[in-house]
């Protein structure tokens, strides 16, 4: 019986649950110093001057380095087009560009110790004009990087034929923000570095991607590839704000250097909301038109990126936001416009779901919009315009060709398990009551890509070894995805070894060769597909040996998957087990391959959710009562933690709608740069989610799998948003901005009720 | 100045700064990293231990203020090879993903079935108001405690 789709527990728990991970912070980093870093007050201003003495004099103080000592040179934005008069210097440069950006580092022989001196490092700050707002920014009146004469990072405008809507009965239009939220991974950016004597770099990073900073880390010190080691500890969560490195480590590997002693540093979380990047930031002007009838004809949308002070990964997700446009809908002209521009903030980067989710906000939004304008139920007029899944693969009208998928299954199953018909029906009362607490349904459909980088296999190695045990190795670096059991489930599946025998080893660059990380959704497409072939690869490298140990044709020997052992077909009796074959393997160099797997394309999962949402006319508060999610990532190789993806993606998804939401003053203060001020959701805010399945496998990989780990972000937060404006659509609302917190939604009812008065 | 406590059974004693946090104590003195940090607003719950049976934020604390106290965190749990019913709960409900969290989440989940034995689920959403995980949504950490308090024991420590 193959244990591939079974509810298999995680072998990654008994760990944490019994003496807790060994994160950043928890490395024994004997002998090491602490770096503390002194940060930015300003959001905008000219460091006149920078006087470290007072903090050299403080206990325990090593050396304090600013610019001026570094020898590096700024970081690139790691994405191709961006001016490289826009890099980041890896310490303030004369200019510091937003609150929180590193002017200066601490090192200290106890950590108390660096928050004492960071104090004393005494710097004076001329202040400059600051752009908070993007579209103030695009104006270009004040430039964050005059040599490069625009605040423009990326630019992926197109203008609009002044005719595109001519032959629509309806056009409706809105702008849309898609507001700037923080990932807040629980544990903070934590690592060390250490020199050793031969001038080779160990580092260890809480990162999502250990190889991409291995390779970043050894062009900044320009030393070998084979000079480098990183190392990724427990990481505590990154949501895609853990690709790094970040300035911060670079400083931490130069300093170590300098020093001829380990270094390492842990941030404060108050640190943390502002040096972590953030994610989303996007303001959308949307237009849709169709006919009354249902049927829409036309799609525009117009992207203003907010990039943050240093364009990276953020200057990019337009482009995604812009591809992703249409949707699950098959609309007859899309048009989509997109640029980038730098603001004295924090620099936006990937977070859950990354140019995704604001594309599908945008478009379930315009959707209501038009079934509002045109009287009609929201739900049907989705399904209306869906891609009939008759007619996958579908190339959209951007440009994306969807492998697979059937929207309208997802919608009706989602419409059924939460009794859209009976929601209906409870909402015609309760307004008929007219009582303050109204209901409201939100119904969202969705498609997203992943598995969307340029190079979309991974790489992996499995041996057997004489003992009869296997080892993995695997270029995804799992941070509470439990890669380590759904990868033993994959080898075990074909090696016929026990899932407690096989050891999985990743997130070290000495012991893994290469490997793209995990983000995008991509680990189980990319690195489990090479996980699954290397270890068939595997089984028939065997079984030509096992043919020789059994003197036998290898064509007619097969491997027992239950005894582990292999033999000629009909005489079990016969046998060589995976230990005797692999020891005498051993004298031709073992039992291993090595693989990297090379998919066909990015996959695109799709689903719908409904969310029942009360609104408090009276107070503006706004309650999640129910959601449904069907989220179809074709074949599900572990329920248990394909559902764990969906509910913390739905959480986050949740959080933004509802209360998330990062916030600067005018003059570029930062006013949630902690847990406190930084609404991030806790288990009051939610309810349990109504899970729905439903697996269309993807004939993209032979695992029949799409990616998990963002589809409850990208479907939740529309679907909240619209159940919000929902309850109180009858009072005359058609829109509220994210987050739908009491002081908005009560403010959009006052003026809805005093533009009814004035009518 | 002179702290002790008995942690975990334990009896510890050090000489620590004044102004030490209790979570800090247990890290970087007794050298029990089990308990982490999320924040430094007494938001997120990643350091709950439990002072003299009752869940305490461990950064809200100051090693002093525990003098003489007894602590119980993650590490002292389980009997043994036994985890504990909480323990064993989170991982038949999947109540965990980075695991970040999980330390806070399960001393603060023991705790809350010594005040509720038999929670309902808003009892324990509200209970676990000040335990913070961006993982999971809560959804199977609050299957895993509403199961844990069908199991004898639970809230013992
Ligand atoms: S670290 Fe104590 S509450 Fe966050
Ligand atoms: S499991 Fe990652 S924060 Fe809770």
């Amino acid at each position: 019986m193959s244990i591939l789709g079974n509810r298999v527990l995680r072998r990654e728990d008994p760990k944490f649950l019994t003496t807790g991970g060994v994160y950043g912070d928890d490395l024994p980093g004997v002998g090491a110093l602490w770096a503390t870093f002194v940060r930015s007050t300003m959001a905008h201003a000219r460091i006149v001057a920078l006087d470290a003495g007072g903090a050299l004099d403080r206990p325990g103080v090593v050396a304090v380095y600013t610019a001026a000592d570094l020898d590096l040179p700024p970081v690139p934005a790691g994405m191709p087009g961006i001016p490289e008069s826009m890099f980041r210097p890896v310490l303030a440069q004369d200019v510091v560009r937003f609150v929180g950006e590193p002017v200066a580092v601490v090192l200290t022989e106890e950590r108390y110790q660096g928050e004492d001196a960071a104090e004393a490092v005494f710097v004076d700050y001329e202040p400059l004009p600051t752009v908070v707002d993007p579209e103030t920014a695009l104006a270009g009146g004040t430039l964050l990087f005059p040599d490069h004469g625009t605040n423009v990072a990326t630019d992926f405008r197109e203008p609009l034929d002044e005719h595109f809507f001519d032959d629509c009965e309806v056009v409706v239009r809105q702008r849309v923000i898609n507001q700037r939220v923080a990932p807040c991974p629980l544990e903070v950016r934590s690592g060390m570095a250490s020199w050793g004597a031969d001038g080779r770099l160990t580092q260890w990073l809480s990162t999502q991607a250990p190889h991409s900073a291995k390779d970043a880390l050894a062009g900044l010190f320009a030393l070998a590839a084979d000079q480098v080691r990183v190392i990724a500890p427990d990481v505590g969560g990154g949501f895609g704000a853990k690709i790094g490195p970040y300035p911060e480590d670079l400083v931490v590997a130069w300093s170590a250097r300098a020093q001829g002693r380990p270094v390492r540093w842990t941030e404060t979380r108050s640190e943390s909301m502002l040096g972590l990047v953030h994610g989303r930031g996007q303001i959308q002007d949307i237009a849709i038109g169709g006919n009354r009838d249902g049927q829409v004809l036309a799609y525009r949308i117009d992207v203003l990126q907010d990039a943050g002070a240093y364009p990276a990964v953020g200057a990019y997700l337009p482009m995604l936001t812009k591809l992703m446009a249409p949707g699950t809908y098959a609309i007859p002209k899309v048009s989509a416009s997109a640029c980038a521009v730098v603001t004295n903030t924090t620099s936006i980067g990937a977070y859950r779901g990354a140019g995704r989710p604001e594309a599908t906000a945008a478009i379930e939004r315009a959707m209501d919009l038009f079934a509002a304008e045109i009287g009609a139920d929201p739900a049907q007029v989705r399904r209306q315009n869906l891609v009939s899944k008759d007619f996958f693969p579908y190339t959209t009208a951007t440009g994306f060709t969807y492998d697979i998928g059937d929207y309208m299954g997802a919608l009706d199953l989602a419409l059924e398990a939460s009794d859209y018909a009976g929601l209906r029906a409870e909402q015609a009362r309760r307004r008929a009551e007219g009582g303050p607490c109204q209901m409201g349904i939100g119904v969202s459909t969705y498609v997203e890509i992943t598995n969307g980088l340029p190079d979309a296999g991974e790489f992996a190695v499995v041996e057997v070894l004489p003992t009869g045990t296997a080892r993995v190795y695997t270029g995804s670096s799992p941070h509470g995805q439990g890669h380590v059991t759904a990868w033993s489930m994959l080898a075990s599946e074909q090696l016929g070894i026990p899932m407690e025998d096989i050891e999985v080893v990743a997130n070290d660059t000495d012991l893994v060769a290469s490997g793209g990380g995990t983000m995008g959704s991509r680990s189980l497409q990319a690195g489990g597909l090479a996980v699954h072939e290397a270890s068939m690869t595997l089984v028939d490298e065997a079984r030509q040996l096992a043919a020789e140990l059994l003197e036998a044709n290898p064509d007619d020997v097969v491997l027992d998957k239950i005894e582990g052992r292999f033999h000629v077909a009909g005489t079990p009796a016969v046998a060589r087990s995976w230990a005797e074959v692999a020891s005498a393997a051993e004298e031709r160099g073992g039992l291993r391959v090595e693989h990297k797997s090379s998919p066909s394309g990015p996959t695109f999962p799709f689903g719908a959710h409904v969310a029942v949402v009360e609104v408090d006319t009276e107070t503006g508060q706004a309650r999640l009562r129910r959601l449904v999610a069907v989220d179809d990532a074709g074949t599900i190789l572990n329920p248990l933690l394909a559902e764990g993806q969906r509910h913390g993606g739905l959480a986050q998804g949740v959080a933004q709608a509802l209360l998330e939401e990062v916030r600067y003053d005018a003059d570029g203060n930062p006013v949630t740069s902690n847990l406190a001020d930084y609404a991030m959701i806790s288990a009051t805010e939610l309810p349990s989610f109504e899970l729905v399945s439903m697996a269309t496998p993807t004939p993209v990989n032979a695992l029949g799998a799409k990616g998990i780990g963002e589809s409850g972000t990208i479907g939740s937060t529309p679907a909240v948003q619209s159940a919000v404006v929902d309850a109180v659509a009858h009072l005359g609302v058609r829109h509220i901005d994210m987050p739908a917190s009491p002081q908005r939604v009560w403010q959009v009812l006052q003026d809805s009720a005093s533009h009814k008065g004035s009518e | 100045m002179n702290v002790s406590m008995h942690v975990n059974g334990e009896r510890r004693e050090y000489d620590v700064e004044p102004r030490t946090l209790l979570v800090h104590y247990l890290r970087d003195v007794v050298g029990l990293t089990g308990t982490n940090i999320g924040c430094d607003t007494s938001s997120c719950g990643a350091c709950t231990v439990l002072v003299g049976g009752e869940s305490v934020k461990s950064c809200t604390m100051l090693a002093v203020q525990a003098d003489g106290c007894q602590i119980t965190t993650i590490e002292g749990l389980a009997d043994g090879d036994q985890m504990h019913p909480m323990q064993e709960a989170f991982r038949e409900h999947h109540g965990l993903q980075c695991g970040y969290c999980t330390p806070g989440m399960v001393m603060a989940a023991v705790s809350l079935l010594v005040e509720h034995p038999d929670p309902t689920e808003t009892e324990v959403r509200e209970g676990l108001e000040g335990n913070l995980c961006r993982c999971t949504g809560y959804h199977n950490i609050v299957k895993a405690v509403l199961a844990a308090a069908q199991t004898p024991l639970a809230s013992a420590v």
